[in-house]
């Protein structure tokens, strides 16, 4: 255990406490009491950046299940690193939020900070871990923690239906994920991820490479709402404010982003990776942006925001992968998609925070979010709309905010698509930089609309159910913090680029040297095609903002039945609906059509074995002669047994049955088995008198006159298949002895041995007595529940009587 | 109410010859055929025969015996007997004989294997009466 893996645990351990100190300091807000953890942590984190800096990384390993090769193993290099200042750089601020947002009186907010400490925790173990399987463990952790935290308000419908919605598809993915991560495993033969990287070279050439590559890619598109698994993200709104700021824009839904990145190393050499990863981050930027400008409710809109830009990165980071095929140029310019994708996952990071914090402050001073009722807020709120201003324009892509740089340094990677001459990019390579700059026209316009429809224009406070006013201090702490790194980050982007960005894109792409990427952070002037892009951005999109009215009918075409939670909606009925007809079907709760499923299946297996293994033979060598006796025996119970089913009185049938059992004995003594035939006749006789006594309490009813077996094909056809196959068996299993019978030995022994001349009554009580014990014990269970059933039901109809 | 003088005077000489057989049965067992399972029914017939000539009560005053704890008794003689051979260092289930000089008898083996069918004998005896007496108590 070395200090990291105190840091990694040290959320889960606080959570442990969280209950005792809600319980034991009732007059402090307990978020305070857990504030210091991730400002600590964020700390620590920080005293790595001297070790990435220079390109170092460092291990920490500790045994969990050393018999697998599954052990803790944590590695903290320029990617994982980001992640963690992230996730407890944005953590600290959170909690800090929510001390103020979450009402000390009315929220349980033990639970709040247990989930969000776990949360924070898994998330922590799963940008740190190397190995895959720890990674799996913390990966279901943040899913199962996000799943608590969603559903946080329980006794809301759509809290719990967004709360199932992210779960049932972040596991789905994460199940996908888990097999890709086995099928790695076994390709590499490790479970540690660089190991895996440093054999990328071989694994490409495994014929399961591709299903692993597809499998992986699942669980990172699930977590990070990447189209079309990205209609939990709007669902999963129903989360505090706070938890939709951390977990659902800053840090888990970038959990898919980081596994693409983090095996980026693997998989990048493949074509598949390239046109997958790239292709799906597209269309998501681009239906998320589309899909946004239509939301009327600021965190939906929020949130599609999130899922167009996770589309970005995701789409940067697909086409990173080209750099690795060309290695040999001194400008690599696909690097620059990959430094664009680091660089916009910290922004983006920065301006979505602020924005949700806004738009929980917004929604906590008037008591909606709907933006229709919103409106001239400025005047009341003057701090929140600085935030949502800086915010929604770094987002736009404005300068002179960090989200401009991001953007152009976007714009420049799907540019050089054009450049590409590999994996048939060049025939569809224009499509990039154009549907990239349709989505940033679309980006342009939601977020004008985020920022004036929501503070400029009339306000209508007679719609809003409180008088609004700005927000307390606190709660403006953790946004303000944010917008400022949001302008810090727009003036000074070199700040980031050697300490985070530069170790990053080493991690991503430990196989290129890493001076080539310094001119393109530093780079950013200059009157370039990506300005132009910007400038008809700002344009096209200021003009569309303007007639939004206009041509907002527009979505009408689609209408709400095809949308893709109809879609989700319809799967999840319609398995409903199948399993329960298959059920129907199947489990009818009758008995016969489960003998008739159990008669069949024996049946079609002993054929299929018979067929398969070749063993039907007939070897009539070792036969012994018929005599007269014999045949008149087999002559009485073939009569017998087929009148049994013809009878037409249940009486018949039972004196039928007692004259086979009767012709059993007698084969018994023709076969010279005395002991046998003595007990047959008894026992036949008891039997037949049981079922006579069965018989007479039939009850007297109508409807149970006394009639034939009625005939059934299938009944027929299966009880005649079971008939031959077992003849056939038998048949089989006689014409093919291998051994002698051990019967010799008791022949010989029974006397010598035992003591016994009756050597079926040795074998019973003393060579195999064991069996006779048992079956003397069935016999006394037998009675005992005769016993018990019927004085049961003697005592019960008491009662009732 | 019927005469059942004949059934029942026939009754009386009858299952004193079928008690006996059974024990003979019980007894050859080792020998001819028998042993405990069809000495046991046979008893148990003889029993039935009494409940067919009288009733239930009638026989249980004259056989004042709870047949669950005959079945019990019979499962704690055969589990004893295949249990105490452990306690001569011998695996479970080694039977032993010798033969004896017994007064009467004469020159007789004893053997544990009949004590194991005693059990077994028990055993049935009590479960057949059980079921019959059940059922037939049950109205």
């Amino acid at each position: 255990m070395s200090s990291l893996h105190w840091a990694v645990f040290a959320p889960f351990l606080l959570a442990i406490f969280v209950p005792t100190f809600y319980k034991r300091f009732r007059s402090i807000h307990t978020g305070w009491l857990i504030l210091g953890l991730p400002i600590l942590l964020f700390v620590y984190f920080l005293q790595f950046i001297s070790i990435t800096k220079g390109g170092n990384t460092f291990t920490a390993s500790a045994t969990w299940i050393p018999s697998l090769e599954i052990g803790i193993d944590f590695y903290v290099d320029g990617l994982g690193l980001l992640f963690a200042l992230l996730i407890t750089g944005i953590g600290s601020l959170v909690i800090l939020y929510s001390i103020y947002y979450l009402s000390k009186e009315k929220e349980k907010l033990n639970q709040f900070y247990v989930y969000l400490l776990l949360f924070m925790g898994a998330m922590l173990g799963v940008v740190l871990s190397d190995n895959l399987i720890v990674l799996y463990m913390f990966w279901e952790f943040t899913s199962l923690s996000s799943f608590l935290l969603i559903g946080y308000w329980n006794d809301r419908d759509r809290s719990r239906y967004g709360a199932q919605k992210s779960l049932l598809i972040t596991v789905l993915g994460g199940l996908g994920m888990f097999g890709g991560f086995i099928i790695l495993s076994f390709m590499g033969g490790t479970f540690s991820i660089r190991e895996l990287v440093a054999q990328s070279d071989t694994l490409i050439n495994h014929p399961l490479f591709i299903p692993a590559l597809l499998l992986v890619l699942l669980g990172a598109f699930t977590k990070s709402a990447q189209f079309p698994f990205h209609i939990w993200l709007p669902g999963a709104m129903e989360a505090p404010t706070p938890v939709s700021a951390y977990l659902h824009s800053a840090t888990m839904v970038k959990a898919g982003i980081y596994l693409v990145a983090r095996l980026s190393p693997v998989f990048a050499e493949s074509g598949v990776w390239l046109w997958v990863v790239s292709v799906v981050g597209l269309v998501t930027l681009f239906w998320g942006s589309f899909t946004a400008v239509k939301q009327t409710d600021l965190k939906s809109l929020l949130a599609y925001s999130t899922v167009s830009q996770l589309g970005l990165i995701m789409s940067l980071l697909g086409l990173g992968a080209a750099a690795l095929h060309y290695e040999d140029l001194d400008d690599n310019i696909y690097m620059a998609a990959t430094v664009a994708a680091i660089f916009h996952l910290i922004n983006h990071a920065t301006f979505k925070g602020s924005l949700f914090m806004a738009a929980g402050i917004v929604d906590h001073e008037t008591g909606t979010r709907d933006i229709r009722k919103l409106g001239g807020l400025m005047p009341f709120m003057p701090i929140t709309f600085t935030i949502t201003v800086i915010g929604g324009f770094s987002m736009a892509g404005l300068p002179p905010f960090n989200g401009f740089l991001s953007k152009e340094m976007f714009f420049t990677g799907m540019i050089h698509t054009l450049q590409l001459d590999i994996f048939n990019m060049e025939t569809w390579g224009l499509l990039f930089p154009v549907v990239a700059w349709v989505a940033s026209v679309f980006t342009f316009i939601y977020s004008m609309i985020l920022v004036f429809k929501t503070f400029t224009g009339k306000a209508q406070l007679e719609k809003l159910e409180k008088k609004p006013h700005e927000a307390p201090i606190g709660m403006l702490i953790s946004p303000v913090i944010l917008v400022s790194l949001v302008i810090i980050f727009g003036f000074f982007p070199n700040l980031l680029s050697s300490t985070l960005i530069e170790p990053a894109v080493a991690s991503i792409q430990p196989t290129l040297t890493s001076h080539d990427f310094h001119v393109h952070i530093s780079f950013w002037h200059g009157w370039t095609t990506e300005l132009w892009m910007t400038i008809g951005v700002v344009i096209l999109g200021t003009l569309l903002t303007l007639t939004l009215t206009k041509w907002i009918p527009i979505y009408k075409v689609f209408p709400e039945k095809y949308t893709l939670n109809k879609v989700y909606d319809g799967i999840l009925s319609l398995l409903d609906q199948w399993t329960n007809q298959l059920n129907k079907k199947v489990i009818t709760g009758s008995i016969r059509s489960y003998l008739i499923y159990i008669f069949s299946f024996f049946f079609l297996i002993l054929v299929y074995a018979l067929f398969i293994k070749d063993a039907f033979h007939i070897d009539l060598t070792n036969l012994a002669p018929i005599g007269i006796y014999e045949l008149v025996l087999v002559l009485a119970m073939v009569i017998g047994a087929i009148s049994i089913i013809f009878a037409k009185s249940r009486l018949t049938s039972i004196i039928i049955l007692g004259a086979v059992g009767y012709t059993v004995s007698l084969f018994f003594v023709l076969f010279r088995a005395p002991d046998l035939a003595l007990t047959q006749l008894v026992i036949e006789t008891i039997s037949v008198a049981l079922f006579l006594l069965c018989f007479y309490h039939l009850p007297k009813l109508a409807s149970r006159s006394e009639e034939r077996i009625t005939f059934r094909l299938n009944n027929a056809l299966v009880s005649i298949g079971v008939g031959i196959v077992v003849t056939l068996v038998a048949l089989s299993a006689h014409s093919q002895k291998l051994f002698n019978p051990i019967s010799d030995y008791y022949l010989e022994n029974a006397y010598k041995e035992a003591g016994g001349k009756n050597v079926v009554n040795v074998i019973l009580v003393d060579f195999r007595g064991m069996d006779t014990m048992f079956e003397i014990a069935v016999l006394g269970i037998a009675a005992l529940g005769i016993f018990a059933m019927i004085r049961l039901r003697l005592t019960r109809r008491n009662k009732e009587s | 109410m019927k005469n059942d003088l004949i059934l029942q005077t026939v009754t009386k000489v009858v299952v004193f010859i079928i008690l006996l057989f059974s024990v003979s049965i019980f007894f050859g067992g080792h020998y001819s055929p028998g042993g405990g399972f069809v000495g046991g029914l046979l008893t148990a017939a003889a029993i039935v025969l009494l409940l067919l000539a009288y009733d239930i009560k009638t026989v249980a005053k004259l056989i004042p015996v709870d047949y669950k704890l005959v079945v019990a008794t019979g499962l704690l003689i055969s589990t004893l007997t295949v249990a105490g051979a452990m306690f001569f260092d011998v695996p479970m289930m080694t039977h032993a004989y010798q033969y004896f000089d017994i007064p009467i008898l004469g020159h007789t083996s004893l053997h544990t294997a009949v004590l194991f069918d005693l059990g077994v004998y028990l055993v049935v005896v009590g479960v057949t009466m059980t079921i019959i007496q059940t059922i037939g108590e049950d109205e």
